[in-house]
């Protein structure tokens, strides 16, 4: 018997984008604030998973043709050498620092070097988390 | 502040994630992670100098001050071991390349490599205690994914048990830290020992003390070594020469900065449980390298033998005697290395693993043959190999502390590694040839090779001494005097 999952495909396609949402706020929220990169991530891959449960595997990954072991690969790289840049400037390995710069139409913001580090580790756990999920579900 | 002690770790993990990206490519990986070892064994030789020169080398990471930040710290005795990690792995990986085959190679073995020798740098070079479990468990995951890859049947069955007992002995340490931190209300392993030793080693941090015991012994195989036969005989060689030189190291490690640096009060409980374990672990090591006709099982009971040996030394708690204990520990990472390699390669040639199965391989391997002689020798700790000083350095310690039983202990085991191994070469290299020369098996250069590196090791370990005395000689300075460290990483 076929499953009717027409409720569940059609929900998802809205829910997909507010969870969306909400990982971008935790993860901009982050290094001040209850969230950052590993929650924002998690939250992340969470769609993900949503999607491949209301839809199957092959549809998703024609829609995001990527090698999720890749993204994994690319995020710690990016949380290595945002490690490795203040030893080039002659700083302590995985030194910080932040900014206050005005822009237009945001007015001042402050910009830090720790969202490059924090992106690298929401790229990992999402490069993870749906790695996993991929591994087991091709297994049953 | 120096950056460069960050190196050792960071530079694999860096090597490790970027070869991801070439994972058709196994040139790539085979010679980029061969290469990072090499510049990392460089990295370990400058610390190594530069520790002579300026002391004691920390950084604390981010700039956030000790005991509050976390910190990488290098003294003579890590930077040591580092050095020799770095050399082992490099010539691991240099067997691993013609003998892994190529699904584990496409199957992301040489990231894992990369992996382990991060964890394994780390543990030795960090001064925070529960950066040391995080470290740990870097390594542990990466000899997870090593031991399984693959995914023979009797790897499966030996790999479940290993993280059985790895996951159990992870919680525990993660207990154990709590408790220190409950107790003491700090991680930083300085801060800790400038701690312990204002109150005064009091029974409630006794207790705690034996949980890391059971903990490390657990890791290491002191006593608690169950586990290890199985798991270490199941992995390829290459593998399993990793698994055999390094991860019981790691646990040895800890056993030393934590009972030399942090407790160290009360000897009388601590130290003598270690000498009992010690003991135990020795006969228990004897007994299983003679009962068994299966190579790798003789091999892997030696590595247990050795844990036993070098914990003497820790037990003794002299100068003399962990100067022979870190002598011996450097030689035995090198041997025990040499050991598996030349093991596999008999194993390889002859397709089986039963002592009564093989016979007069002398006379088709010579090399080889010759090898394994040497390699005896220097496991038994024969001059000039490089197993003698140690073991010298060890008895001395003994005699001055008065403890016989160990010296004993410590001595006769030696007789028993000659009499397994030899069993293995006269069983296996003597005899009749059974093998005619059509139908042997080549043995290609490539393989021999870093079997041959290392034998020039042990050789140049034991002929050279006294050029790496001042560097032992330091580092069994700073473990018997925790000041040092103490004032190195918290100057006020």
């Amino acid at each position: 018997m076929k499953i009717n999952e027409v409720i569940l495909q059609s929900v998802s396609k809205i829910v997909v984008f507010i969870i969306l949402t909400l990982a971008l706020y935790l993860f901009f929220a982050g290094h001040n604030a209850p969230g950052g990169g590993f929650i924002g991530g998690l939250v992340l891959a969470s769609s993900f998973v949503l999607m491949l449960l209301a839809f199957d595997i092959e549809t998703v990954k024609k829609g995001i043709p990527v090698d999720f072991k890749l993204v994994a690969a690319s995020g710690a790289l990016i949380v290595l050498l945002s490690g490795l840049g203040a030893t080039i400037l002659g700083e302590p390995f995985l030194s910080q620092s932040f900014a206050y710069f005005d822009l237009p139409f945001y007015g001042e913001v402050e910009l830090t070097t720790v969202t490059i580090f924090e992106t690298g580790v929401a790229l990992a756990v999402v490069g993870v988390v749906v790695t996993i999920i991929l591994s087991i579900s091709e297994d049953v | 502040m120096n950056n460069l002690i960050v190196l050792p770790m960071v530079l694999p993990l860096l090597t490790g994630v970027f070869i991801v990206f070439f994972k058709s490519y196994i040139q790539v990986q085979r010679w980029g992670t061969f290469i990072l070892l090499l510049v990392n064994v460089g990295i370990s030789v400058i610390i190594l100098r530069q520790i002579q020169i300026d002391g004691i080398i920390s950084i604390d990471f981010g700039g956030w001050a000790a005991p509050f930040g976390i910190l990488f710290v290098a003294d003579s005795f890590a930077a040591l071991l580092v050095l020799t990690t770095n050399i082992v792995s490099a010539i691991c990986v240099l067997y691993a390349m013609p003998t892994i085959g190529k699904r584990r190679e496409t199957f992301y073995f040489y990231p894992f490599v990369n992996f382990l020798v991060a964890g394994v740098n780390g543990s030795f070079l960090t001064g925070d205690i529960f950066n040391l479990f995080v470290t740990f468990e870097v390594m542990l995951l990466a000899s997870y994914a090593l031991i399984t890859l693959g995914g023979t049947r009797l790897q499966l069955k030996e790999s479940l048990k290993y993280i059985a007992i790895n996951v159990v002995s992870s919680s525990l340490f993660l207990i154990a830290i709590a408790y220190l931190y409950g107790t003491l209300g700090t991680l930083n392993m300085a801060h800790l020992s400038m701690r312990i030793a204002e109150s005064g080693q009091t029974p409630l941090l006794t207790v705690i003390s034996l949980l890391f015991l059971i903990v490390f012994s657990l890791k290491s195989g002191l006593l608690l070594y169950q586990w290890l036969p199985g798991s270490y005989s199941t992995p390829p060689t290459a593998i399993a020469a990793l698994f055999g030189a390094l991860l019981t190291k790691v646990g040895i490690y800890a056993l030393f900065r934590t009972f030399t640096l942090l407790f160290y009060h009360e000897q009388q409980i601590t130290h003598t449980l270690i000498a009992i374990m010690a003991g135990v672990t020795l006969i228990g090591g004897c007994i299983g390298a003679i009962a068994y006709n299966n190579i790798r099982q003789i091999v892997a009971y030696n590595v247990v033998i050795a844990v036993g040996f070098i914990l003497v030394g820790l037990a003794i708690m002299n100068t003399t005697a962990i100067e022979g204990a870190i002598y011996y520990l450097v030689h035995d990472m090198i041997v025990k290395a040499l050991l598996f390699l030349l093991a596999g390669t008999m194993i390889y040639l002859t397709k089986s693993e039963k002592l009564d199965e093989m016979s007069g391989l002398i006379r088709n391997y010579p090399s080889l043959g010759w090898m394994f002689f040497i390699t005896v020798l220097s496991l038994t700790g024969i001059p000039p190999l490089s197993g003698f000083i140690g073991k010298v350095l060890l008895g001395q310690g003994a005699i001055v502390a008065e403890s016989y039983i160990l010296l004993l202990l410590s001595f006769m085991s030696g007789f028993v590694v000659l009499y397994s191994l030899l069993r293995i070469f006269m069983s296996c290299f003597w005899g009749e040839t059974i093998i005619s020369e059509e139908e042997e098996t080549p043995l290609s250069k490539k393989v021999i090779f870093p079997s041959a590196i290392l034998v020039v090791l042990t050789f140049a370990l034991g002929f050279g001494a006294e050029s790496i005395a001042p560097y032992v000689q330091d580092a069994a300075y700073t473990l018997t005097n925790p000041s040092v460290y103490i004032n190195a990483i918290l100057p006020d």
